[in-house]
């Protein structure tokens, strides 16, 4: 599967406990296999991710961000995950102004039932990066 | 590079989990790997860590290496977080010196590639320890319990939950939706395997349940909304008016006999009529008309009024308001059960349009009809006592295409029971029933079906029916039977379709005020398929019956019980334990901007004027980490989930040290 020249990316992801790590789990428990490029912080809501956090992992080497939250409406603390969005759209802004490429920040709702998103999603937005190519942004 | 990192002495344990992780995972490599990192003071392998064995090598660790915190990397923390915490504990430690890395669920099981998956363990079990390094030592929050349970939904599984824990001397609040408790079970004729009658079992049940003294009944209720958490859960409940005065009411019936509107019974799926007002069934707890504003010409005069005009004792109210009840419960039970997959769904079977095709809760009420008053199991159409009669098993299930992927777990013990009892009332009938598989896996269950088979004279037909027609007044069969792979065609009477059972319409929305996750169904999700399965991973929201998932009635009262002494354990205590991972405020930094109290969903942040800072109630934060994010100074940290610690996962996660393929 793997060819020693092709690129593979540094993605970091933010989950949710209570969504999206749940449904990281489901992959896992009904063995549904995808790329192993993105490694994944658990936090207890998608709104405790600051876009700094993000920021900080561009600048520290991640050719991309996922975070995954709950489903509108669904959010464990009711209403975490719309701060989250608003949160994520202005970033994505900011992103352009820097000359990252708003393609490299993703945001998914992916419920704790949803394995088979996850595992889609992974797979789906690592593909993308690969294609996108290094991001290059590495500090230090 | 922080030069003020404290130095913790870090152990890591590293799982095999039986080779679920060490078949992908090179974990001697991993363990040299993580081994080499500043601060890890033990880095180690073993079979299975979560064994008797496995805690006690932590244990000995411990001590022998000085240990300050560590790590277990294996499976996900919703398995064992609290098992190693609790360890934790025992050794001296700290249990926030604990945590876990998952290398399983989101690493060996989803990866192929060895030296990818080990490189990324590397890089998991690296952020991990960056996290622990600057955790700090943390007490729970304790939170005083309120000793009283809500239970939504009062088939047999609430029913069964109730009386379990209300004889336990606990109180409980029993709510139900419609106008009678007793669910589905109340609908039925007889069970299988027994063929017991279902009402003889179940009604004494109902009535205790309305005489006893720890319980609060509230039928033709609803849940409005749901806050708080476990332990204090403050919940809405909006009681609908039935228009009715139960204390005046003496049950004299002249209001049904004058009330003009017809609508099809619910209790009766349709094949009898009922009033606008009316008492469900005659066993129905309460025993009170309700009447049904839906289907009611109108609450006035002059729109109709005849109830009101014959109603001596005056109990009939059109003016009855819902009642708005507020109360706080320690933990919740959801069993709000099953409906069934809407015939009208099933184009191929008619699509609900011919009449003499019902489905298996409208057969058990045409069988509880001919024993309960001998009047012979009657066809809708004309009122024949149909002669051939074909069941249908899987009727929606099973067929991930069209309909449902799952199987309905209790249709091939129902459709033989159904046959029995048709054969039994009606010896010279025919029945046919096509299946797919049997599924008999109970107690006593597939003796029951060979009997239906060999004593019953039930003809089975392996295949699935294709196409289901009306002509000439017969309802034409055709399938095939794969046995023989010959085409069947049977000009039928009467067809009986066991269709799936699906979550009663109202689970999701209650899932969503409870926070409680629903599978891809939209059954609830347990906690864990095998080691918990009647608690959610809210804490305090528990399930019974068939609001999870298909099941018999013994599986139902089974985890209803189940679900009752989960619920004992949790509210017998004085005081729950909370996890402090909450938001704290520097004082010292705060300027009181009170963009906090903004983002906040529980109030948790309150203005202090006297120190002009906003202040974290603890009792009220839930940690989800919001106001962090929020505070424009960084002085609001979450405990354990600090700024600081993230920026070191990240950069943990990112470093191509020690991870290198
Ligand atoms: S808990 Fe999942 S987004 Fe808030």
């Amino acid at each position: 599967m793997s060819s020693s020249s092709r690129f593979e990316p540094k993605i970091v992801g933010f989950i949710c406990k209570w969504c999206t790590s749940a449904a990281a789990d489901l992959a896992g428990v009904s063995r549904l296999k995808y790329q192993p490029n993105v490694v994944s912080l658990r936090v207890m809501c998608s709104s405790r991710v600051d876009p700094e956090h993000i920021l900080q992992a561009f600048k520290g080497g991640a050719d991309g961000v996922l975070v995954g939250g709950c489903h509108p409406g669904d959010c464990h603390y009711q209403v975490g995950n719309y701060q989250t969005r608003k949160r994520i759209m202005m970033l994505l802004e900011i992103l352009k102004d820097m000359g990252i490429s708003p393609t490299r920040l993703r945001l998914e709702w992916i419920s704790a039932s949803e394995g088979a998103k996850f595992q889609d999603t992974m797979n789906e937005f690592i593909n993308t990066i690969r294609e996108l190519g290094p991001l290059g942004l590495k500090v230090k | 590079m922080s030069a003020k990192k404290p130095s913790k002495r870090i152990g890591v344990f590293i799982c095999h989990c039986g080779g679920n992780i060490s078949s992908v995972i090179d974990v001697e490599k991993l363990a040299q790997a993580i081994g080499k990192l500043p601060g890890v003071a033990l880095s180690t392998t073993y079979q299975y860590v979560c064994s008797a064995p496995g805690q006690d090598l932590i244990r000995e660790k411990v001590k022998e290496h000085n240990l300050d915190a560590y790590i277990v990397a294996a499976c996900s923390h919703t398995l064992h977080e609290t098992t190693f915490r609790t360890l934790g504990k025992e050794t001296g430690l700290n249990p926030y010196q604990v945590e876990i890395a998952n290398i399983r669920e989101q690493d060996s099981w989803v990866h192929d590639d060895p030296q990818k998956a080990t490189s990324k363990a590397v890089r998991i079990i690296r952020s991990v320890i960056e996290k622990l390094r600057l955790n700090e030592d943390l007490l729970p929050i304790e939170v005083p319990v309120t000793k009283k349970v809500l239970i939504v939904g009062a088939g047999i599984a609430g029913i069964q939950a109730a009386l379990d824990i209300a004889n336990a001397g606990y109180k409980v609040t029993l709510l139900e939706k419609r106008a009678s408790i007793g669910g589905h079970m109340a609908q039925i004729s007889k069970t299988f395997p027994t063929l017991d009658c279902s009402q003889c079992i179940m009604t004494p049940r109902m009535v205790e349940v309305s005489h006893h003294k720890n319980i609060e009944l509230l039928t033709y209720s609803e849940v409005e909304d749901v806050a708080g958490y476990v332990g204090n859960f403050k919940v809405k409940i909006k009681k609908n008016p039935i228009y009715i005065d139960p204390e005046k009411c003496t049950l004299c019936d002249k209001c049904v006999e004058v009330c003009p509107v017809e609508v099809d019974s619910e209790h009766d799926r349709g094949i009898k009529k009922r009033k606008a007002i009316y008492i469900p069934f005659p066993q129905a707890v309460p025993a009170t008309y309700t009447l049904d504003v839906h289907s009611c010409l109108g609450l006035l005069p002059i729109a109709c009024g005849e109830c009101v005009k014959v109603c001596e004792p005056q109990a009939i109210d059109y003016d009855m308001e819902p009642q708005f009840i507020e109360d706080t419960f320690g933990a919740i039970i959801v069993s709000t059960g099953y409906e069934l997959y809407p015939v009208l769904n099933l184009e191929e079977y008619g699509a609900d349009q011919i009449p003499d095709v019902v489905d298996g809760m409208q057969f058990e009420r045409l069988l509880y009809l001919d024993s309960s008053t001998g009047c012979g199991i009657k066809r809708p159409s004309d009122g024949k006592v149909p002669g051939e009669v074909v069941f249908v098993q899987c009727a929606g299930s099973r067929d991930p295409e069209l309909h449902n992927a799952y199987c309905s777990r209790i249709c091939c013990m129902y459709t033989s029971k159904q046959a029995m009892l048709y054969k039994s009332a009606f010896p010279e009938g025919k029945s046919y029933i096509f299946y797919i598989d049997i599924r008999s896996g109970g107690k006593g269950y597939e003796e029951f079906v060979q009997r239906a088979r060999e004593e019953h004279d039930v003809t089975y037909l392996r295949g699935k029916v294709s196409k289901i027609f009306q002509e000439d007044g017969k309802v034409v069969v055709w399938g095939a039977d794969t046995l023989t792979g010959e085409k069947v065609e049977i000009k039928a009477d009467l067809v009986v379709l066991a269709t799936t059972m699906v979550p009663s319409p109202g689970t999701k929305d209650l899932a969503n005020k409870l926070k409680l996750n629903v599978d891809e169904h939209g059954f609830t999700q347990e906690a864990h398929p095998k080691l918990r399965p009647v608690e959610s991973l809210s804490a305090g929201v528990f399930m019974a019956g068939c609001a999870q998932s298909p099941r018999d009635i013994p599986d139902t009262v089974s985890s209803a019980s189940g679900a009752a002494s989960k619920v004992m354990a949790m509210i017998s205590g004085d005081v729950l334990e909370r996890e402090p991972i909450i938001a704290r405020v520097d004082e010292d930094i705060c300027s009181g901007c009170k963009m906090c109290i903004s983002v906040c969903p529980y109030d948790a942040r309150e203005y202090n004027s006297d120190k002009n800072i906003v202040e974290v109630n603890s009792a009220k934060c839930e940690a989800c980490g919001s106001c962090v994010v929020t505070c424009p100074s960084g002085a609001t940290q979450q405990l354990n989930f600090a700024d600081t610690q993230i920026k070191e996962m990240v950069r943990a996660i990112l470093s191509d040290k020690e991870s290198s393929e």
